[in-house]
């Protein structure tokens, strides 16, 4: 057992969910494949020494980024009756996926965890936060100005436009 | 150096790449586009924490967080604007954007 064998696995899933994500009809079961997809690339990550990044793709992108994706889809909704949109099919066939692939990776996760050799393994070539961080805050302090003011821009831009129309949501 | 040969990891962000660029080619609900953008952007971030693993350098992981932070200002954007279109046109079909009246 060793790590490359656990990378081609979570790959795999990772492969199979994103496919399902622009296959699938309903949005809610392709953001239950996209998160899926996220959660496989973390355990990747993971395994490519990377744990704060797969930390960071857990909050930010399967917590944050999808719950927004979630909201919208909501405020979509509005208007009109959803249940009427809704798939009539009813039983596992919906959910079965998703939940197959995420058990995978949380067997793969705790086993990954679990054996002292593969962490041996792991720990050898770990590029841990605190270099990240010295990093960011030294020959990158710019781009992180510069990222401050795209996120500034980014919710400027999300706050006007998704006003309503009496409230000078205009384009 | 780590287990995991950098070619595998490059030719595995490029399938998930290739993925999101066909999402957002065939699919025609801009929802839809929107998700493989995030797909394409997550393949991405693959390569430069396999490039940053595979040399030992931070920089990579560097990279990866200046992705995340793009990828939440355009899914912002993106989804403010996607609440606008669904009020005008009634639907989130691409093709009913194709004639602008200046």
């Amino acid at each position: 057992m060793n790590v490359e064998l656990f990378f081609y696995l979570a790959a795999a899933m990772a492969i199979i969910a994103s496919i399902k994500v622009i296959s699938t009809h309903n949005t809610v079961h392709a953001l239950l494949y996209l998160v899926v997809s996220l959660l496989a690339v973390a355990v990747c990550f993971y395994l490519m020494g990377a744990p704060f990044a797969a930390g960071l793709e857990v909050t930010v992108y399967a917590g944050a980024i999808v719950v927004l994706f979630v909201f919208a889809v909501m405020m979509f909704g509005l208007g009109s009756d959803e249940t009427l949109n809704a798939p009539q099919v009813r039983g596992l066939g919906i959910w079965a996926g998703p939940v197959v692939i995420a058990t995978g990776l949380l067997i793969e996760l705790i086993y990954i965890i679990n054996h002292s050799g593969l962490q041996k393994q792991l720990s050898i070539d770990v590029v841990d936060a605190k270099q990240v961080g010295i990093l960011l805050y030294g020959p990158y302090l710019l781009a992180v100005e510069i990222a401050s003011f795209l996120l500034l821009a980014g919710l400027l831009a999300g706050y006007h436009y998704a006003k309503p129309e009496g409230q000078g949501g205009q384009i | 150096m780590t287990a995991i040969p950098l070619e595998h990891v490059l030719i595995f962000a490029s399938i998930l790449f290739v993925i999101g660029f066909v999402g957002v080619i065939v699919r025609k609900n801009t929802l839809f586009m929107l998700m493989s953008l995030e797909v394409m952007l997550n393949a991405v971030g693959v390569a430069f924490i396999g490039a940053g693993s595979a040399w030992q350098q931070a920089d990579g992981q560097v990279m990866f967080i200046l992705i995340l932070t793009l990828a939440a200002a355009e899914v912002a954007v993106g989804l403010a604007l996607l609440i606008q279109m669904h009020r005008r046109f009634g639907s989130l079909n691409i093709d009913k954007l194709n004639k602008m009246r200046g």
